[in-house]
């Protein structure tokens, strides 16, 4: 009799055994299921529109981690030897604001607003500005013919125009001479499931001024910031629909 | 009968045989051909007589799946076709674009046909050690 | 009215050759320019990422606005059938297409991928004002082709009064198009205003014309060929009129700016702050471009001097450039409109009027252009019969009385 209760004891626990290792084997794919969302065969769709919050209120006057973090990632900043200070391009930069009757002095990071029915796409004549359907606002170098036009008709002044030959760009962020370019949201990041760089360095520092998601999720984090703390858009009368807002304007 | 002038029918004739004469000095077009760099690895993504004659087909189909669909599968990625084309030798150097070493100039000088992608794209690797997969093996 | 001899000009002189030699450096240059802003890239001009068009840009447009203009002449005689312009329109319709192409050819090889040429011209986003242009601009050229070929081919003659309509609405559309490439724009305070189309259209009016009367005269005075009182005074009596247009169309842009508050500062910008670009507006657009103009126009003394109508031509187009540079290059250096009330700075240089400091390269391009239109024109006069062997008086109409 005890034999067989010892065996029946063998056998659950090797039965338990079996399936907590068939467990932590499966488990893996199963979370990895749920975080890489879109295969790199797929194109992108409107479900998802990403989209940036900036508490303006956690940003300070003298802090550029957003904008060193988007000069080290996407290879601009130093690479453009030969052009003047007015030349040189330039993605993301920190506005200093002063309020001229209160003197309220604040500070925040601009860059492409992703605009819903952005401007840049509205007037580029090869239409190389373009609008993907998830909502990032991208310049196509390929047909790019460096007019310029979308730099005159951006309300942000978010586009900068390549004006010498450049070298080591970095394999995964193409920039060239004779286009015009922009914050790109990190797309190549965004495109494996990571964050902006700008968003990544400035939560690593612990300024929480910035949160990035997808909009069209109720469920997401900045969805429900939105929500609970509202957020409003730069030039809002401009009618845009802008992918990024700003908290304490 | 095409009536010329006695002085220019001189002159065709003379061009005519110094032609002829000349022939043998084709032998010597052994040289003209380019020399292309091996890539690393066994083979490429597709059979080389289809890259040779197809891949602006797939790099221009390509680039619009990526920019504007978000499409990022490495079959024809120009990224990865760097990776292996011009991977680092082993003394740890690199092609650039501008010389005779470089995968795409090799043969595109002899072509004679301008390639501007690499006024915009990397023309060397981001990760020396990485090599594609090719289809149906695993790496 | 008997008809009209055309014939080419002699085209020997040493002045001649003297003259297409001049032009032909000048165009040589606008090239080598081209050919450096090219291969260097754009830092070697004084463009940035602020001030994005500049100096080509200006002699592009005002290039173009005045080929529109330039048809004038012909589309007086098409469409409202005044015969006494008839027999300049050849020259005029050549002139349009030749001021054009010149116009073109800065606007094309300032662009940052030149080569690229054949995707803009291929690949179109009808969203666009400007890839609309590029239809409307390669579309005059054809038309306007075809109109000259109807006016020089006896059998076809009959048919260039529909030709010349055609011609008439396409560069409406046309210069409409380029009014509006800054009219559309709603990010900047100095464009984003309906105004903008309308207005080019009467500048075109006055360029145009400005530009015509001062070819005319030196191909008939240089070629020896009689150019009546008549035609001079018909022409100079039209050009005063455009000028008061073009000075009424200013008049109601800024006042209407005036009024709304959120518009006060790129007002006092323009008008009293700007420092170069309130000169511009001032000296440039409305005395030189407009009251000393229609001064020498009308004044009894000088509007009988042939050389004080050529001087009143040549301050309208000076006038005009300055017009282009205050709207194209001033609307650029005032300071967008993003954060109202608050003062704003950055390293992007936000907030500040924006600085443009002109280089020789791109100033040369923009002025080889000009020479390009002028070369060509010199040369069309000599191959082709567009030029009518005389239009004294007496030839015009021989009715007319002699004398005042």
């Amino acid at each position: 009799m005890s034999e067989q209760q010892d065996t029946d004891l063998h056998r659950r626990r090797f039965l338990g055994q079996a399936a907590a290792a068939a467990g932590l084997t499966i488990a893996p794919g199963v979370m990895l299921y749920q975080v890489s969302a879109r295969p790199a065969d797929q194109a992108v769709t409107s479900q998802v529109r990403w989209g940036m919050l900036i508490d303006t209120s956690k940003c300070e006057t003298g802090c550029n981690d957003c904008v060193s973090a988007c000069k080290t990632e996407n290879g601009w900043g130093t690479t453009e030897t030969k052009s003047s200070p007015r030349q040189q391009a330039q993605w993301i930069r920190k506005v200093k604001l002063t309020d001229k009757q209160t003197g309220h002095v604040q500070s925040l990071p601009l860059m492409c607003q992703h605009c819903e029915t952005p401007p840049c796409v509205d007037v580029c004549p090869t239409g190389a500005s373009m609008k993907r359907e998830d909502g990032i606002v991208l310049v196509d170098k390929h047909i790019c013919i460096g007019c310029r036009y979308c730099m005159m008709a951006c309300p942000y002044k978010a586009r900068s125009f390549i004006h010498e030959e450049l070298h080591d760009q970095k394999p995964y962020m193409p920039r060239g001479i004779g286009t015009v370019e922009s914050c790109t949201l990190c797309v190549h990041r965004v495109d494996k499931d990571g964050t902006p760089a700008c968003v990544e360095a400035c939560n690593a520092e612990g300024h929480k001024a910035m949160y990035f998601g997808d909009l069209n999720d109720p469920n997401s984090e900045i969805s429900r910031r939105l929500k609970q703390y509202g957020g409003e858009q730069i030039r809002a009368d401009l009618g845009l629909n802008t992918g990024v807002r700003y908290q304490g304007l | 009968m095409v009536f010329l002038p006695r002085y220019l029918s001189k002159l065709v004739a003379l061009l005519g045989v110094s032609l002829v004469l000349a022939l043998p000095l084709t032998s010597l077009a052994g040289d003209l051909l380019p020399s292309i760099p091996k890539g690393k690895g066994e083979q490429c993504v597709e059979p080389t007589e289809i890259m040779r004659r197809n891949h602006m087909e797939f790099l221009l189909h390509q680039r619009d799946d990526t920019v504007h669909r978000g499409i990022r599968t490495t079959q024809h990625s120009l990224k990865e076709c760097i990776e292996c084309h011009n991977a680092p030798a082993q003394d740890g150097k690199v092609a650039r674009v501008g010389t005779a070493d470089h995968f795409c100039n090799s043969c595109h000088t002899v072509a004679a046909v301008n390639v501007d992608c690499f006024e915009c794209h990397a023309d060397k690797p981001e990760n020396a050690q990485y090599r594609h997969a090719l289809k149906g093996k695993t790496e | 009215m008997k008809a009209v001899k055309y014939l080419e000009i002699e085209g020997r002189s040493t002045g001649y050759y003297a003259l297409l030699a001049i032009l032909g450096l000048i165009v040589a240059a606008g090239g080598l320019a081209a050919l450096y802003m090219e291969h260097n890239g754009h830092h070697v001009t004084g463009m940035n990422n602020q001030i994005v068009w500049g100096m080509p840009h200006v002699f592009a447009v005002f290039l173009i606005v005045a080929a529109s203009g330039a048809l004038n002449v012909a589309s007086i005689s098409s469409v409202f059938g005044k015969k006494a312009y008839k027999p300049l329109a050849p020259l005029s319709a050549f002139l349009s297409i030749c001021l054009l192409l010149g116009g073109l050819t800065v606007l094309v090889l300032d662009l940052g991928q030149p080569d690229r040429l054949v995707v803009a011209m291929t690949i179109y986003n009808f969203k666009s004002i400007f890839a609309w242009n590029m239809i409307l601009y390669n579309g005059f050229i054809a038309i306007v082709a075809v109109y000259i070929w109807f006016m020089l081919e006896r059998r076809m003659n009959q048919y260039s009064k529909y030709a010349g309509f055609v011609a008439f609405f396409w560069r409406l559309i046309l210069t409409t198009g380029t009014g509006s490439i800054f009219g559309f724009i709603v990010a900047r305070q100095a464009y984003d205003a309906a105004i903008m189309a309308p207005m080019f259209i009467i500048m075109s009016f006055a360029y145009g014309l400005a530009i015509f009367i001062l070819v005319m005269m030196a191909a008939y005075s240089w070629s020896n060929r009689e150019l009546g009182d008549s035609t001079v005074r018909r022409m100079k009596n039209l050009l005063g009129v455009f000028i008061g247009s073009v000075l009424y169309f200013t008049l109601a842009y800024h006042l209407t700016n005036l009024y709304a508050t959120e518009n006060h500062g790129v007002e006092a910008f323009i008008l009293r702050d700007g420092g170069i670009y309130t000169q511009l507006f001032w000296l440039g657009q409305v005395l030189v471009g407009g009251l000393i103009p229609l001064f020498l126009i009308y004044f009894p003394a000088t509007a009988q001097s042939r050389a004080m109508i050529s001087i009143a031509c040549a301050l309208v187009i000076l006038g005009g450039l300055a017009t282009m540079y205050l709207i194209i290059i001033g609307g650029q250096a005032y300071p967008m409109e993003m954060f109202p009330g608050k003062i704003v700075e950055s390293a992007f240089f936000d907030g500040g009027v924006k600085q443009y400091i002109p280089t020789m390269a791109e100033t040369l391009l923009g002025v080889g252009g000009f020479a390009l239109a002028l070369i060509m024109v010199a040369l069309v006069v000599k191959i082709l019969r567009v030029l009518p062997v005389s239009l004294a008086d007496a030839e015009l109409d021989p009715h007319a009385s002699t004398g005042k």
